[in-house]
């Protein structure tokens, strides 16, 4: 039972992450900018890690996911705000109905491959924008107004989850199932394998957990409005999980930290921010051409001696 | 005694106006070994794209243990029985060698998704199943050492042998090979007819199989059907096809007539 053994490692490293932050930040050591930057951190990370499935292990492109964000936020708002759950009820919502809306768009749209499949996720996720532009229910252009709710322990735990949920799909003969699709849709299939099932499959789990990013970032400031959810935000995410290595969790999940870091303190200098910004992409890009880990995973540093295998 | 396990019947189909395959009668019984042979362009790879479901038939029927199975999915094809390999080697390459075999014993686990994501002793159960099942394979074709190798990294011969290896664990009763031997020397040649000997008896299989190598088909084929511009011409035991005017004519050219 050694598997478990290395499971349990993870929970309790999680727990004393979570356990020494918390206590900074109840000490004052780390103030508000800090704790907003942390939950920005893994808000950055969910969403990486969601899309990290869907482009990274299944092989879809899809450039979509700002879309089942704004569905998560907007269902989470609609949850506590107008319908007064909990939050923790209110997430739950935001992530279930995103998941919904990534099978209603993934089942026609994961026909299409490469180029096509890109253009009609941003066609879909527009068009949620635009859903929710056009609702006065939830405020229109203006935004929905929405009671800060998001701390460190549910962005947290609401990450180890996400990291767990996937690492654990991905270690699994339905993870196997979908890198598979990657390598050769054509050759995947021949094996027996139902590919359209896994690229949905994927693409609902990606959206879930979109869905939960974007219910704690609704509730991580004080309103939200359609704008936030544009194209650009799905290219912000899809940059996470290029930057990390394709195909690698550890990687999205570095990069998250690492632009988010980047982003944060380069508000201070707001005429060159995205300037800086860019040039830190491409000089990431120029040195790592395939991320910043490959398609390797953080832990096979720890596995000396042995050749290839990266995953699984 | 003989069990008729494939039979394919009238098939055919047309791209555009061009009539690729046609007319194409084909039986199977149980415990076979038959070729499928043809010069370049004959469509004997369509034919096996149209069994395996990875192009539908226009007309025909093909019948496979008793149900058809002709415009059904490739995955349901690979689940009913029947699996192949692929003339240009078609491996998962940046998988290990004993993920790729994993991949394709998918179809046999039972351990579903809620199973693995919450880690339930079911997925543990099912994972070792998979694992064990994998190894044996890989031990049969001598690749159990490369096993955490990336497939990308094996020598061609080796690719060619993971191919078989994989197909065969999707537990097929019908086993289709496009061109085993392409690319190999003669020695790996005649290692890999040993080998095709011996997993047909080993696992009772059913084997129909493409190639150029006249040696290799001649040597252990029952029985041979013999493809040309998208048409059966002959079939027949490996002397009848040898000795068949139109065989030679094909391969050839016709005979210079005065």
């Amino acid at each position: 039972m050694k598997k478990s053994k290395v499971f349990w490692g993870y929970i309790v490293l999680a727990l004393v992450i979570y356990a020494v932050v918390q206590l900074l930040i109840n000490s004052g050591t780390v103030n508000f900018y800090y704790e907003n930057m942390l939950i920005t951190i893994c808000i950055n990370i969910m969403l990486a890690v969601s899309l990290h499935l869907v482009i990274g292990i299944t092989g879809q492109f899809s450039i979509g996911h700002a879309g089942f964000m704004a569905i998560g936020a907007y269902l989470s708002a609609i949850g506590t705000m107008k319908l007064e759950m909990p939050f923790i009820t209110a997430i739950l919502l935001g992530a279930v109905v995103a998941a919904l809306a990534g099978l209603l768009v993934g089942i026609p749209s994961l026909r299409l491959k490469g180029d096509y499949l890109a253009i009609a996720t941003l066609g879909f996720a527009e068009i949620i924008r635009i859903v929710f532009l056009n609702i006065d229910y939830v405020g229109g252009a203006a935004g929905l107004q929405i009671m800060r709710q998001s701390s460190w322990g549910y962005a947290f735990f609401a990450v180890v989850i996400t990291i767990l949920v996937i690492a654990n799909f991905t270690k699994s003969r339905h993870g196997r199932a979908c890198i598979a699709i990657r390598e050769d849709e054509i050759a995947a299939d021949a094996m027996g394998i139902n590919t359209t099932y896994y690229k949905v499959v994927a693409f609902v789990i990606g959206s879930f957990f979109a869905g939960v990013a974007g219910a704690v970032y609704a509730h991580n400031f004080y309103i939200i409005q359609p704008t936030t959810f544009g194209f650009l935000k799905s290219f912000d995410i899809l940059i996470l999980v290029v930057l990390g290595g394709l195909g690698s969790l550890s990687g999205s999940v570095l990069a998250a930290i690492f632009l988010t870091v980047v982003t944060t303190y380069l508000q201070g200098f707001p005429e060159t921010r995205m300037i800086i910004y860019s040039l830190v992409l491409i000089i990431v890009m120029l040195y790592r051409p395939t991320g910043l880990l490959g398609t390797k995973e953080i832990t096979d540093v720890f596995k000396f001696g042995k050749k290839g295998g990266s995953k699984l | 005694m003989s069990e008729t396990l494939l039979k394919v019947d009238n098939l055919g189909i047309t791209f555009g106006g061009l009539k690729a395959v046609q007319k194409v009668n084909m039986h199977l019984d149980r415990g076979e070994l038959i070729g499928l042979i043809g010069p370049n362009g004959a469509g004997k790879t369509t034919t096996f794209n149209m069994l395996t479901g990875v192009y539908t038939p226009t007309e025909g029927a093909i019948v496979f243990n008793g149900t058809s199975i002709a415009g059904l999915d490739p995955y349901k094809v690979t689940r009913g029985g029947i699996s192949r390999t692929f003339q240009n080697i078609r491996l998962f390459k940046e998988l290990s060698v004993l993920d790729n075999v994993k991949v394709a014993n998918h179809g046999l686990a039972k351990h579903n998704l809620l199973s693995s994501i919450f880690r339930l002793p079911t997925h543990f159960k099912g994972e070792a199943k998979m694992e064990r099942e994998s190894l044996s394979f890989l031990k049969i074709f001598g690749l159990d050492i490369y096993k955490d190798e990336l497939a990308k990294n094996l020598p061609y011969g080796m690719q060619r042998r993971l191919e078989i290896a994989r197909a065969l664990a999707a537990g097929p009763r019908l086993l289709l090979l496009d061109e085993p031997a392409a690319g190999m020397n003669p020695q790996e040649t005649r290692d890999l007819m040993e080998l095709i000997a011996f997993i047909r008896k080993e696992f009772d299989l059913t084997i129909l199989l493409i190639e150029h190598d006249m040696h290799l088909v001649m040597g252990i084929c029952e029985r041979i059907y013999v493809l040309d511009h998208g048409q059966l011409i002959a079939d027949g035991t490996p002397t009848e096809i040898r000795n068949n005017p139109k065989v030679i004519e094909a391969y050839l050219g016709e005979e210079v007539t005065e």
